[in-house]
Parts: structure tokens; C-alpha cells; sequence
């Protein structure tokens, strides 16, 4: 992967989005029904999707020891309940979750790439994803430089995500696009269809750290730049909304446009993710309710 | 190799994760077993003794019988019609009939749910429709010209109008709550009164706006409600009584009407077919272009008159966007009109399904490419499946004639100028879309279509302060907004 591979496809002239069309079809979306068994599965499957996430300065090897035996074990009081995707931490902290996690298929992901900024240089960058391999990473979450993106210096963001790329070794690469910086959608389509060019095996909306985060609109927009690039290459990339997923109704809305924009292929962990912190306890919550009959209070559930 | 792996890359949209059945409740849906005319305030038995069942195509068994008006209760709510005029609505305070008409539109929202799951039940379509579109754009209606009641005096600057007096309104079967709002709202605004006649396949929420209306308390005889078929319709037109004849449907009927009228003082406005052209040109948004497509023809089945049943494809981007159509038709859900997650509902009666299988046979033996997604469809009831043709020529019948179905002919083109006589190579002329990210471009085709309303990067958007309306074959006057009273009304140039 080089710029000359980035040559080949104009960046300048991905698909034009209409803002007003998008936003009436994800209207119209949110409007699905999902109930009874319907709902059950729902929840299960976005449970199964979670990437569980703590990206503070002041965690503790305590904490992420906690996060990830939640992510093994969400709720064992109640039987069938999957475990979560994978746990999303800072690289210094990969050591500790990829121990406590070992034997188990939850998978590590790391942030990189001077996250969330990602203002740093190059090889700081591609240094800190290596470092975080090594430690034990199986997925590289890493940010774009949004700041040459609006410059229009396209060829460096693509460079930079083929550098990473090559970085990351076995370990799966994310690539943050940070939507909430990149202001209009005809941008996110640009981003997304220059990240996968360059070697992203998921695309991901945001860091958390900046509004607006994950929305409905952006998410459909990205989607629908993976079905493009499947229909074009056959490569199935996948697709990471994280922040301010808060509830399983929010989450149901997210599979829902999933669903009719890229169907059974993507309806899995393998493909799609939610990068969120709480909205594995609601989940837990409603799963409870769906089957037990009885809504019990947030105290019965852990807080990680 | 790279050819043989681009077969297969196909998005799968038979999901192991699908949607539960989630249907609107109808327990409290109050349906009399029968319905009488709605006269002179009243709901009187018909003097011919008839009634007939009304069917909930989904399921085609009976929900009411509803009453046939012969041309002798024609002439007693004419009649009805004459007398309020003449006593009560010409006289009384313009405010004063605005303030019955708000109270129509405020009722409307009250018994919103009611309305829209009758609408569905009797007429076949999505609750989704009837519940985010039709009833909310009829009461829509009603409040916006409630507003024009009092107001007539600036409706011509520097001159006076005056009501017409009797209105005979025959409404069709594809929007029955909506049309009747579009009809009766600026008539009784304007000072007239009316007679209205619904189609004879949905009668119901006419039915049951007749009751919002005499709950409003609105004078007796300003609003009749008869119902009944053809030779309803054909005397209410006939009726020497009647000022001014306000009919939606087919263009066979709108003819024969302008022909029974001619030589008559009647006033009249007719709002007809179509066969709309929806062009995307390549700069367009094209998924966004693609949902515009699938709104603009399989919205309420196709029974739409400004359906945008011509697709207009320019060549550089026709096989992305035709792919684009046949994924997004796969994941359209065809089935019980009262499940929330439907998409498309009954095909409104027997007749009209096999109008549509007949078009479709046509269509193939013209040499059009055909295609259906794959959905499954219930068992009983009036239902069809989306239905894509391509490679169709100008001159196919189902390129030319309106079918009011699900069914879209995609023509591809080359240049602008190509694409806007085509556009306009058809009688009708009712409306059209346009797509593309370039506004000059927008500016350039619109001007040029001859059709009432033309839609840019979006379709099929109403409101009540926006003129409806067709040329040629598809129609004489507009409806909605100003322009929609005026009708409605006698401009006295003194």
C-alpha cells in the first residue's frame, strides 16, 4: 500500500450525500417496531457487538481487571447471555486485559496513534501501535489526522492509515474518523472511502472525547460507503459507531439501519461493534426483563 | 477471475435476525355494521334501500355495509346543500365558519389513531402512511384554510369574491380521508357548501369524518356525505343544482365529466392521472436518489396520481443505480397493512390487482426486463410485490399508461435535452423529480417539464400551502394553498 494505490480512486469525487434524504430515510428507520422474540435477539446480538470501553487517564490496572471479567461474564445469573466483543483500553493498559482475558475470545483493541488528537507525528505514532501489538493488542483503534483531511491533503491521511496499517501486523485495524470534527457528510463519505482504500478492516465513528460522537445519520452514511466498497473490491469491511450509544433502544435503531443497508453478513461481532461503556447494563437490564418478566433496578447489575 | 468474483458479491438481506409481526391494535376501532348518507346533519337511510359491502382488501372480508345513494337522494342533499347555503353559510360571519373548520382539524388530531387505522383497514394502505402522512396532512388542511375563512377579502388584492355556492365533490379511493380534506376544507372556507361523494372501495373515513363533523357541531347541510358508485357520482355531476363540480381520479372519468358539464355554468376542477418522470442525473446524491425512487412509486402501492412510475437513469451511473433499486427492494416489507413495519400494504381492490398483473404482462411482451425482489407475500388478500422493469422503450404501454401500481419502467439517457423531451413526450403532466447535487442544473430541467409540481432531490412532499395540479391530461386547476380557494370562489371585478 502506497499513494500511488490511493491514485487510482479520486477522493475528491466520492459519491455526493444529501444531508435532508439521509436524515428522512433514518427517520424513517427509527420507526421500525422491534418486539418479543424479535427484541430478545436484538439485545442479545447488540450485547454480543459491545466493545466495553474505559479510555481515561486515571485508569487503573484495577479497573480494566474488572472490565474484562465483566466482558467475559456479563450477568451469569441469568443464563445465555453472550459475552461481549472486546475491551477497548489504552495501550498501557493491554498487558493487564490481555491477561486477565486469556483463554477467554474476548479480544483486546488499543487505542493509538496519539489518541484521541492524534497530533503527534508519524513515527510517534506508528511506534505507539507497534508497542501496543507487542503488548498484546488484537485490534488497533486509531485516529485520523483531521486537521490535514480538511486541508484536502488526502494523500497524507491515506499514506498515514497505510503506515499504520502496515504497523498493526496481524492485529486488526480501526480507523476513528472522528465524525463530530468533520462537520458534513459528504466529508464522512470522503474519510470513510479513503480509510478503506488504505487498509482499514473497520471504520469507526468517533473517540468519545469530542460531540457530537456516534449518530444515526453518519452511521448510515459510512455503511453505505462499505457497501460500496464491497461491491467494488468484495472486501467486507466492518463498522464501529462509538459514543453516546447510551440505551437498547438507541442500539435496536443502529441494527435496524444495519440490517437493510448491509444484511445477514454484517449482522455480527466479526463486522459491527459498538464502542460504548453503559450500554451493556441496559442491555443486561432489558435482556432481564425480556426474560424474566420482572425490571429490576440498576443495583442489580454491575458497574465496571 | 476478477469478473467471476464480482457475481458473487452480493449483500444478503435474508437475515437470521427479522422482525416480530408488530400490528396496530384495532380493539378500539368502532365500525357500525351499516351506513347511511350523511344529510342535512343526519345520517339517513337511502330512499333506495341499497347497501353494499365495503371490503378490507388485506383480507377481503366485509368491515360495513355502506349505503347507495340513487339520483333521488342526490337530489335531497343537493337539495340540503342549496337550503344551508342560502340560510345559514352565506350569512353567517367569515370567522365564524373559520372557527367550525378549526374545530373539524383539531377533532382529526384527537381521533388521529382512529382515522389512520380505518384508512389502512378499509383501503389497504401501510399504518405507517395513514398514520404519518394521511391524517396528519388532513387536518393539515382543514387548519390551514380555517385560516383563509376570514381572510377571503385579500385573496384578490383590490377586488371582492364572492362563494360559488353548491360544490359536488367526488373524491377517489387512494387518499379517501386526505382528498376529502383537500376537498371539502377550501369549499366550505371559501363560503360554499358540498356534496361529497368518496369512492365506493373506501368509504369509511369519509364516513367517520362525517361524524367528526356533526360532533363540530358545523350547521346542518354544509357538509353531505353520500356514497356510492359511478351512477352516484354521474348524478351528483348531472344535478342542475350544483356550482361547481371538484372530482380526483382517473382521466377516462375527468373526460367524461368535462363532457357532461360543457355548455353548463358549472365550474370545475379536475385533478387526473399521471405518469411522472423521475430523472437522476449522475452528480446526483445517488443514495440518497435511490430512496427517492422507492418513495416517489411503491408509496401507497403506486396508487398515487404524481407516483413517479417513469425512471429516467443517465447512462454513466444506470448500472449502480438499478443495483442500488433491486438491493433497496429487498429489504421493502410487503404484507398486513396494520403492521407498523410494513412498507406495502393490499393492492386497493380485485380489479385494480389485476389491472396491475395485466400491465405487467403487457410489459414483458413489450420485451421488458422484469424483476420482482424476493419477499413473500400473504396468501389472501389483494397484495403485489414491487416490480422493476428495464429495458423499455418510449413507445411501451408501460412506459406511456398509468398503471397505479407498484411498478417502475427505467429508461436511461445520454443528455439533458434528451431526457426532458422524453420527460415531456406523454399526455399527462403532473409531476416529476429531479436529482442532482448541481443547482443550475435543477433550475435548467425544471423549467422546462411540463408538469404541476416538480420535486428537487426529494418527492412526493405535500402541503397545504403548496398549489397542486397537472397539465394536459392531467388535470384543469390547482388545489391547495391560495390558488386551491380560488376555485372555490367568483373574483368580482367591480
Amino acid at each position: 500500500m502506497n499513494s500511488t494505490a490511493a491514485s487510482a480512486y479520486d477522493f475528491r469525487h466520492s459519491p455526493a450525500i444529501d444531508q435532508v434524504g439521509v436524515e428522512e430515510r433514518i427517520s424513517r428507520l427509527s420507526k421500525r417496531s422491534i418486539k418479543k422474540e424479535s427484541k430478545l435477539a436484538a439485545l442479545k446480538l447488540a450485547l454480543s457487538m459491545v466493545d466495553l470501553t474505559t479510555l481515561e487517564a486515571r485508569d487503573t490496572p484495577g479497573k480494566v481487571r474488572q472490565l474484562c471479567v465483566k466482558a467475559m461474564h456479563p450477568h451469569d445469573s441469568v443464563s445465555n447471555i453472550p459475552p461481549v466483543a472486546a475491551v477497548c483500553v489504552y495501550p498501557n493498559l493491554v498487558r493487564v486485559a490481555k491477561e486477565t482475558l486469556k483463554g477467554s475470545k474476548v479480544k483486546v483493541a488499543a487505542v493509538s496513534t496519539a489518541f484521541p488528537s492524534g497530533m503527534s507525528k508519524r513515527k510517534v505514532k506508528l511506534e505507539e501501535t507497534k508497542w501496543a501489538v507487542d503488548e498484546g493488542a488484537d485490534e488497533i483503534d486509531m485516529v485520523i489526522s483531521r486537521g490535514k483531511f480538511l486541508t484536502g491533503e488526502y494523500n497524507y491521511v491515506f499514506d498515514e492509515i497505510a503506515a499504520v496499517k502496515e504497523a498493526c501486523g496481524k492485529a486488526h485495524l480501526k480507523v476513528i474518523l472522528e465524525t463530530g470534527e468533520l462537520s458534513t457528510l459528504d466529508n464522512v463519505r470522503r474519510a470513510s472511502d479513503i480509510a478503506m482504500d488504505a487498509g482499514a478492516d473497520f471504520i469507526k465513528t468517533s473517540t468519545g472525547k469530542i460531540q457530537p460522537a456516534a449518530t444515526l445519520p453518519v452511521t448510515m452514511v459510512m455503511l453505505e460507503a462499505i457497501r460500496d466498497y464491497y461491491y467494488r473490491t468484495g472486501k467486507k469491511i466492518g463498522m464501529k459507531p462509538a459514543g453516546g450509544i447510551a440505551t437498547s433502544k438507541i442500539a435496536f435503531n443502529y441494527l435496524v439501519v444495519l440490517r437493510e443497508t448491509l444484511g445477514e453478513d454484517w449482522l455480527n461481532a466479526d463486522l459491527f461493534r459498538f464502542g460504548a461503556s453503559t450500554l451493556a447494563n441496559d442491555l443486561l437490564m432489558q435482556i432481564v426483563k425480556e426474560q424474566t418478566g420482572i425490571y429490576q433496578s440498576i443495583d442489580y447489575f454491575s458497574k465496571d | 477471475m476478477a469478473k467471476k468474483k464480482a457475481k458473487e458479491v452480493k449483500v444478503n438481506f435474508k437475515t437470521s435476525w427479522e422482525y416480530a409481526a408488530a400490528p396496530e391494535s384495532k380493539d378500539h376501532i368502532r365500525l357500525k355494521d351499516k351506513y347511511d348518507l350523511f344529510i342535512n346533519g343526519k345520517f339517513t337511510a337511502p330512499k333506495s334501500g341499497k347497501y353494499f359491502d365495503t371490503i378490507n382488501p388485506a383480507t377481503e372480508k366485509s368491515l360495513a355495509q355502506v349505503a347507495e345513494a340513487s339520483e333521488e337522494d342526490v337530489n335531497i342533499a343537493v337539495a340540503a346543500a342549496r337550503n344551508a347555503y342560502d340560510k345559514v353559510w352565506s350569512k353567517i360571519p367569515a370567522k365564524e365558519r373559520g372557527k367550525y373548520i378549526y374545530r373539524i382539524a383539531r377533532a382529526i388530531q384527537e381521533r388521529a389513531r382512529e382515522f389512520a387505522v380505518i384508512e389502512s383497514m378499509d383501503g389497504g394502505k401501510p399504518i405507517r402512511e395513514s398514520r404519518d402522512v394521511d391524517v396528519p396532512l388532513a387536518a393539515a388542511h382543514f387548519f390551514y384554510y380555517a385560516g383563509w375563512a376570514d381572510k377571503m377579502e385579500y385573496a384578490a388584492p383590490g377586488k371582492k369574491v364572492r362563494p360559488l355556492g353548491v360544490a359536488g365533490q367526488i373524491i377517489p379511493w387512494n387518499f379517501p380521508m386526505l382528498m376529502a380534506a383537500w376537498k371539502i376544507a377550501p369549499a366550505i372556507a371559501a363560503g360554499n357548501t358540498v356534496v361529497l361523494k368518496p369512492a365506493e372501495t373506501t368509504s369509511l373515513t369519509a364516513l367517520k369524518l362525517a361524524e367528526v363533523i356533526q360532533e363540530s357541531g358545523l350547521p346542518e347541510g354544509v357538509v353531505n356525505i353520500i356514497t356510492g358508485a359511478g351512477a352516484t357520482g354521474a348524478a351528483l355531476v348531472n344535478h342542475p343544482g350544483i356550482n361547481k363540480i371538484a372530482f380526483t381520479g382517473s382521466t377516462e372519468v375527468g373526460k367524461i365529466i368535462q363532457r357532461a358539464i360543457s355548455g353548463t355554468q358549472k365550474k370545475y376542477t379536475l385533478e387526473l392521472g399521471g405518469k411522472a418522470a423521475n430523472i437522476i442525473f449522475e452528480d446526483a446524491a445517488i443514495d440518497q436518489a435511490v430512496e427517492g425512487i422507492i418513495n416517489g412509486i411503491f408509496f401507497n402501492q403506486g396508487h398515487v396520481c404524481c407516483a413517479g412510475s417513469r425512471l429516467f437513469v443517465q447512462e454513466s451511473v444506470a448500472d449502480i443505480v438499478i443495483r442500488k433499486l433491486k438491493d433497496r427492494m429487498e429489504t421493502l416489507i410487503v404484507g398486513d397493512p396494520l403492521d407498523k413495519n410494513t412498507d406495502i400494504g393490499a393492492i386497493n381492490s380485485k380489479e385494480q390487482l389485476s389491472k396491475i398483473k395485466q400491465y405487467i404482462k403487457i410489459g414483458i411482451n413489450e420485451g421488458g426486463e422484469h424483476y420482482e425482489p424476493s419477499c413473500s407475500i400473504p396468501s389472501k388478500g389483494f397484495f403485489h410485490r414491487p416490480t422493476l422493469f428495464t429495458n423499455v422503450a418510449q413507445s411501451s404501454r408501460i412506459v406511456q399508461e398509468e398503471i397505479f401500481g407498484p411498478v417502475l419502467a427505467v429508461q436511461t439517457f445520454r443528455t439533458v435535452e434528451e431526457v426532458i423531451e422524453k420527460a415531456n413526450n406523454i399526455p399527462y403532466g403532473l409531476s416529476g423529480g429531479v436529482w442532482t447535487d448541481k443547482g443550475s442544473k435543477i433550475f435548467k430541467v425544471t423549467s422546462q417539464i411540463r408538469a404541476g409540481v416538480i420535486w428537487a432531490n426529494t418527492y412526493n412532499k405535500f402541503d397545504p400551502t403548496s398549489p397542486f395540479g397537472g397539465y394536459k391530461e392531467s388535470g384543469v386547476g390547482r388545489e391547495g394553498g391560495l390558488h386551491g380557494v380560488m376555485p372555490y370562489v367568483e373574483v368580482i371585478h367591480a
